[in-house]
């Protein structure tokens, strides 16, 4: 068999397997909470798997493996980033967040506030946020299937990003929650098998000298001992510290990643789900180092451009290089494991933000028809996945990492602000809530329209990544907002939020069948 | 006067509400004093020492790429202080929840529920 037949077999085999396990979780949906919360009755490892297939994204696999094997030491600050951030989710969000709320990252934004406007605003930053992430996994996906497969030109990538779109959809409209959860456990599995014998395979090249193959990175990158320095990526500090901030306080604002919260049965579940992500995220992102320095040191950079300027194909090229076409094949379904698990959790995310704070809260003004209101959210996974092919196609050579971290930016800047005060904040209002969320979204994208990604020469704002003046000017925005306006009814409600919050009196627990 | 639409709050504070049973109660105070006592310094701490990383590799390069061990330098090992860090803390976290936290919430939770007699 060819590479390219044992690639496309293995990426079929997954596509039937996972189809399969959507199959099996349909039959397992059947009330609102199975389908928004996989029924509250997925366990705290189980969850802290699947958070990190919901995490670990075609930008942090394909993605930091590329910048560090052109860019050494800089690309490797993403990987540092991507994990630090996890300590504020634990500290400060996880367990008070699934206390507090339901099915949406707006449950604990609105609980305490009026509803319409809080829910409106928190419903479109959800959508925002998601649907940038989705293009940027989707574009990748593009790429990749169009190179892997060796198909060259638009349409190959077209075709993929068509193809990824509707699988996506069928994973969220038949397997719901349920099915989303077990696609990402199951590409979770993958991905760190993959990862683990890769970097394996390739410290045995040195003798399992780490420091042979940092030598070797250097020698062999062009650029000697500064490759393993500070400096090469990031000529603009301000712009280095603007990522490293979005970064950081991205992940706490992440829809996708605070809506797995609930599909747990406790607070404490909550906690040990963090516990067990971080555990493997961590020794995913040290991998990195292997997967990236390894390339440098066995691939000639021109080499690795020539099949992606950005580098993105630097650790499938590597697979090729120490294993063959074989385990090319296996890198490249992982890959494509990696980009569907992680669209698919964009998905249910931006449909049941739609479906439940849109609709059912705002338009319907808070009825309680679940049925109703599952339909719709089925409905709006068809829409969201119809826009997002028509962007991914429209932004389909737009650099993945620089979408990814546009993501964390706004996320950092819109709901951050928003989730922390309405946890800890007692005066905070629904003023407040609505002008933080606005303030960071519209300040974190107008800056990037503003900035030399989109501006090139002409740019008026001088950094890539908005987060330095986006992220206070949302906390800023939040801060004010509150302070020019009283609001009883929310300082009261406070107290039923930090009782609920904290001790878990009336959280929702597991739906009994 | 009629509640405006949007003025709808999912539960408002009704009798055997949580906050109503709680009241102003001295246990609540202090399950949130010792929960703020360890979270916020732990993250003041996390942001911090990550922060320092992120200036170091800006504005110290001569720092960061001083060797320690052959090839690897102050900075490859400054980030993986961050991922020791980041373990450390989680554990930490962890340790102070199941020994203080989770102890003071369960008894609280009894008391609540208990006050709210068969509310449940």
């Amino acid at each position: 068999m060819s590479e390219r037949a044992i690639s496309i077999t293995l990426f079929l085999a997954f596509v039937v397997a996972t189809l399969g396990i959507t199959w099996w979780a349909s039959k397992q949906t059947q009330t609102a909470a199975d389908f928004y919360a996989a029924g509250r009755r997925i366990k705290g490892w189980q969850n802290g798997i699947a958070i990190s297939g919901d995490y670990m994204s075609a930008a942090s696999f394909l993605g930091i493996a590329g910048l560090i094997s052109l860019n050494g030491y800089d690309g490797f600050l993403y990987s540092v980033g991507f994990l630090v951030a996890w300590l504020v989710v634990l500290l400060l969000v996880a367990e008070l967040l699934r206390n507090s709320g339901k099915y949406t990252m707006a449950d604990v934004l609105a609980f305490r506030m009026r509803q319409r406007p809080v829910r409106t605003a928190a419903s479109l930053s959800t959508l925002g946020v998601s649907l940038v992430y989705l293009i940027a996994q989707m574009v990748g996906a593009g790429a990749l299937i169009a190179l892997l497969l060796g198909l060259s030109g638009d349409t190959a990538k077209i075709a993929a990003i068509v193809g990824v779109g509707i699988l996506m959809v069928i994973y969220v409209t038949v397997g719901g929650m349920i099915g989303t959860t077990w696609v990402q456990i199951v590409k979770a599995v993958l991905l760190m098998a993959g990862a683990t014998i890769l970097s394996i395979v390739v410290l045995a090249k040195f003798g399992f000298s780490v420091n042979a193959m940092f030598n070797e990175a250097a020698a062999n990158s062009g650029k000697g001992q500064a490759f393993l320095n500070p400096g090469l990526l990031y000529k603009n500090k301000t712009d280095l510290i603007s990522l490293g901030l979005a970064l950081v306080l991205g992940t706490a604002g992440l829809p996708h990643i605070l809506i797995r919260f609930y599909t747990v049965p406790t607070a404490k579940a909550a906690r040990s789900s963090v516990n067990w992500a971080i555990g493997i995220i961590g020794s995913f992102y040290i991998l990195t180092t292997f997967l990236g320095f390894g390339a440098a040191a066995l691939l000639s950079s021109a080499r690795v451009r020539a099949a992606n300027p950005g580098g993105n194909m630097a650790a499938p090229l590597l697979a090729q290089e120490v294993g063959g076409a074989l385990f090319l094949a296996f890198i490249a379904a992982v890959a494509f494991a990696t980009i569907l698990a992680v669209v698919a959790g964009l998905t249910i995310t931006a449909s049941s933000s739609f479906a439940h704070d849109f609709y059912a809260n705002v338009i319907r003004k808070g009825d309680r028809d679940e049925k109703g209101e599952v339909r719709v959210a089925k409905v709006s996974a068809y829409v969201i996945g119809a826009a997002a092919i028509g962007l991914s196609i429209l932004f389909r050579n737009q650099n993945v990492a620089f979408l990814v971290g546009l993501a964390f930016a706004v996320a950092a800047s819109a709901n951050l602000p928003t989730i922390l005060f309405s946890l800890y904040w007692k005066r905070f209002n629904t003023t407040g809530a609505v002008a933080g969320i606005y303030t960071g979204l519209i300040s974190s994208l107008l800056l990037v329209a503003l900035g030399p990604e989109l501006m090139k020469d002409n740019a008026i704002f001088p950094l890539t990544n908005p987060g330095i003046v986006s992220i206070p000017l949302g906390f800023l925005g939040a801060w004010i907002g509150t302070l020019v306006s009283r609001e009883p009814a929310s300082e009261e409600m406070y107290e039923e939020l930090r009782v609920r919050a904290l001790t878990g009196l009336g959280a929702e627990e597991a739906v009994q069948h | 006067m009629a509640r405006d639409v949007d003025d709808v709050r999912p539960d408002p504070p009704h009798k055997g509400s949580a906050a109503e049973a709680v009241g102003q109660d001295p246990d609540l105070e202090e399950l949130q004093r010792r929960h703020r006592g360890f979270v916020f310094p732990a993250t003041l701490f996390t942001l911090v020492f990550y922060m320092a990383l992120i200036l170091a590799a800006a504005y110290a390069p001569g720092f960061m790429s001083k060797k320690v061990a052959g090839a690897i330098n102050v900075a490859y090992l400054f980030a993986l202080a961050q991922f020791v860090m980041t373990f450390i803390i989680a554990y930490l976290y962890t340790r102070f929840a199941q020994r203080t936290f989770d102890p003071l919430a369960r008894a609280l939770l009894a008391k609540l529920h208990a006050r709210q007699g068969d509310a449940r």
